[in-house]
């Protein structure tokens, strides 16, 4: 085999991901070729360590550092508020689409005179952007495929298209140092001013966008023919909404990289819903996290030298959507579970003490306490369940234990519970009998259910309708403010009037 | 501009594929058809069940399944590469699952949180780990359609080009056995589950087939260009019919077209193979378009044509 010939085999081999059929001569090349870069790997790190390239992170003593660093924050605030829209919008896979089908435009406007001239790139991946988009609706309008077919169709193809463009730059002698590869993972450090000027321009021009055309966006975002029925400019909103995305993703490309840049339109938006309702705390939401996010990840790619921007601006940000989709106070999923978990137990002690004060009550209030064999005996439950509940209301200090461990007692805490529970079990029982015309033998089973989320007010409301009753349909007396509120103990039958 | 397009020779482009280059260009040419043709035949399926993005999410998320099974194993052999593929489409398929069910975000912001962080996830660990990684990030993105020459030969044909046939013939047969299954499932998920077909379990036996599928063909075409292969096929098939088996036949036939006229296009540009096959099928994508809305349009003057004339 020939020298050369065995070099290409080489560099093929090194851009092949398997080495399942590897010549046993290629594979030396491989791995000399994994050793040298290795070793390069090592002298990066050793000339500039970690703890060093930190500090000059946090200084922003590097010029070029502290123009990646303002790109990556006009980028992250750019794609976050436009993101906001495009999630609410469920339009999440278009910006995928756009970032994947703008490729061609992006090779087209640097063959337009042959160098990474900002304007001509963003006017050429502008205009096949829009193609693209153009092609999705007319295949779905026209033909039997449906959206997501279209959509990855269009995404797939365009791509394709630009990797051929690609593919043929890079043959040209002038080609090759064009650093057009760095649109594919994003190197933040290959942007230069003019990028970041134009960055600034469309963030500017999103800014003021979103600003003015808040309301008619909303309209636009939750119900677009209402906003048609008063006459509001829908389609020119939509239009523009979507020239402005181009412009963020075709901008961002140069940081993020086309395959992630679809992302960063993603994932901070879909952070800020899961932790605010109101539209507008969204949008800051997301653009905060997304300025965030894009300076993390600008941070980290910085420690290693060599390492590419996007992945970790798309790591950072899915590691803060983790956190909120986990944690967060209304709409983590721990954060449900656990409160799901709390009102169950709530909903068992309560349950406890109302058994209690039947068993009380059955017994004219005349005991001291209740034995744990009685109440389980009435429970009809094993002791040990019983003891499980009696442990339960010690802890929460409702009730108290003989030292023997046999007898129950109520603390006046739990007896004001139970004095509320079973009130509010019979006061819905009676509403349903008196007001809403049940039969006494079908109010059983939805006292049950409602007794544990009646707030104070609407027992308020059901006593003033009722009229203040003493008794429920059943004839048990139901407990009063007194019980409820006051500091009465179990008391003998014959002070309750029973 | 000048030197963009190679200079036009009809026989450098045309005839010495099949002549004098047939031993380089042959299994090429047939190795663009093998990946096409398997992940068509899965595609068609994909597009009825509107799952085409998935599909997209998957394409991306086999690239941190292989780094780990790199890491794992420290070199990638034909097992390690199927388990880290098979784990990664299963995690995506639940982690899509979970998070629009779990959560208010819904079914596409899923699909789209899930494959860039997967993604971003596979292209940190083949950077930081670069040295025990011999993945290319490179070759996710462009594909590396390349000679088959130099790979090892085992029975006098290449090793990628056995597997891939391999892929494709397990696809066709299981695709034979589990036709009535899978029609049934994709057509009516609700009728099939109450006749008894499973179709979560024929989701999920699916969406592992495709992470096969993906994964071998992965090295050939990359992430995003496996995607067109997924979707042209069976997309240009269902523009030219409503039955499925002629379907499935006539992404075979666009397989075998775009994989020939890939290759004859891929010289005359002197741009990556891999890139000209999914032009190629866009272009036949675009002829039945066009031959589909003839057809609309002729259907619709002709009932225009019934009606004037009762």
């Amino acid at each position: 085999m020939k020298p050369s010939r065995t070099a290409e085999i080489g560099r093929t081999q090194r851009f092949r991901k398997t080495n399942l059929c590897v010549l046993p001569i290629s594979a030396l090349f491989l791995l000399l070729g994994t050793i040298s870069s290795h070793a390069a790997r090592i002298g990066d790190l050793t000339e500039t360590s970690i703890t060093d390239q930190a500090f000059r992170f946090f200084t922003f003593s590097d010029p070029s550092l502290r123009l990646a660093l303002f790109g990556c924050i006009l980028l992250g605030l750019n794609c976050g508020l436009l993101g906001g829209f495009v999630v609410v919008r469920r339009m999440s896979l278009v910006g995928d689409t756009l970032s994947h089908a703008v490729l061609p435009g992006i090779a087209l406007g640097f063959l337009w005179n042959m160098n990474k001239d900002p304007v001509a790139i963003l006017i050429g991946a502008t205009l096949v952007g829009g193609l693209s988009m153009l092609t999705v609706s007319a295949i779905t309008r026209t033909s039997r495929l449906k959206e997501d077919a279209a959509m990855g169709l269009v995404l797939s193809s365009f791509y394709a298209v630009g990797i051929c463009l690609i593919g043929m730059i890079q043959r040209l002698p002038s080609g090759n140092k064009s650093g057009i590869d760095k649109f594919l993972f994003g190197q933040a450090a290959a942007m230069n001013g003019s990028d970041i000027t134009l960055m600034a321009i469309t963030a500017g021009l999103t800014l003021l966008f979103v600003t003015f055309g808040y309301r008619g966006l909303l309209t636009l975002s939750f119900h677009r023919a209402f906003g048609e029925s008063l006459g509001l400019p829908m389609g020119f909103l939509h239009h523009a909404m979507m020239l402005l995305i181009s412009f963020a993703v075709v901008t961002a490309m140069q940081a993020v990289g086309v395959v992630l840049v679809s992302a960063m339109l993603i994932i901070p938006p879909a952070t800020a819903c899961l932790l605010t309702d109101r539209m507008h705390r969204v949008l800051i939401l997301s653009a905060v996290i997304g300025i965030a996010t894009a300076a993390f990840g600008a941070f980290l790619s910085f420690l290693g030298s060599n390492l590419p921007t996007g992945p970790f601006m798309v790591l950072a940000g899915s590691f803060v959507f983790t956190m909120a989709f986990l944690f967060s106070p209304q709409q983590g999923w721990l954060t449900r579970l656990w409160r799901q978990r709390t009102q169950k137990s709530r909903i068992e002690r309560e349950n406890t003490l109302k058994a209690m004060y039947h068993l009380a009550e059955r017994r004219d209030f005349r005991e001291e306490g209740i034995t744990l064999l009685d109440f389980a005996e009435a429970r009809r439950e094993p002791l040990e369940q019983i003891r499980l509940q009696s442990d339960d209301l010690l802890r929460q200090k409702l009730a108290t234990l003989t030292d023997d461990g046999s007898m129950l007692h109520f603390t006046p805490e739990g007896w004001r519970k139970a004095c509320a529970v079973v009130r509010n079990h019979r006061l819905w029982e009676l509403y349903l009998t008196n007001i809403m015309q049940y039969g006494t033998d079908h109010v059983h089973d939805d006292a049950e259910k409602i007794e544990h989320v009646l707030g104070e007010d609407t027992v308020r409301q059901l006593e003033r309708r009722l009229n203040f009753p003493q008794t429920d349909p059943h004839g048990k007396p139901i407990p009063g403010a007194r019980e409820v509120h006051g500091q009465s103990i179990p008391r003998p039958a014959e002070t309750t009037g029973y | 501009m000048d030197g963009l397009l190679p200079p036009f020779d009809a026989h450098r482009i045309f005839i010495a594929p099949w002549t004098t280059d047939i031993a380089t260009y042959g299994w090429m040419a047939l190795m663009a058809f093998l990946v096409t043709a398997a992940c068509g035949l899965v595609g068609n399926y994909l597009i009825l069940r509107r799952m085409a993005l998935v599909g997209d999410a998957i394409s991306h998320s086999v690239l941190p399944g292989l780094a780990v099974a790199f890491l794992i194993s420290g070199k990638l052999t034909l097992p390690a590469m199927l388990a880290g593929a098979l784990g990664a489409g299963l995690l995506t398929t639940f982690l899509i699952e979970f998070l629009h069910t779990r959560s208010r975000i819904k079914a596409d912001a899923a699909i789209g949180i899930t494959f860039c962080s997967l993604f971003a996830l596979g292209v940190v660990l083949i950077n930081v780990f670069a040295s025990k990684v011999h993945l290319d990030a490179e070759c996710v993105l462009y594909g590396e359609l390349s000679n088959l020459t130099l790979a090892e030969f085992s029975l006098g044909i290449p090793e990628p080009v056995l597997v891939m046939g391999g892929v494709v013939f397990s696809v066709a047969v299981l695709i034979v056995v589990f036709y009535k299954e899978l029609l049934i499932t994709s057509f009516d998920a609700l009728l099939a589950g109450s006749q008894g077909f499973a179709p979560g379990k024929m989701h999920l036996a699916l969406m592992a087939v495709l992470s096969i599928v993906i994964v071998a063909a992965f090295e050939s075409v990359g992430a995003i260009l496996v995607i067109a292969m997924l979707i042209l096929p069976g997309a240009t098939a269902q523009l030219l019919s409503t039955r499925l088996p002629i379907c499935l036949a006539l992404s075979l036939l666009h397989a075998s077209l775009s994989a020939i006229g890939g290759l004859h296009l891929s010289l005359m540009l002197g741009c990556p193979m891999a890139a000209a096959v999914v032009v190629a099928g866009t272009l036949l994508f675009g002829f039945a378009w066009m031959a589909s809305l003839l057809k609309t349009r002729a259907g619709f003057e002709a009932s225009m044509a019934a009606e004037a004339t009762p």
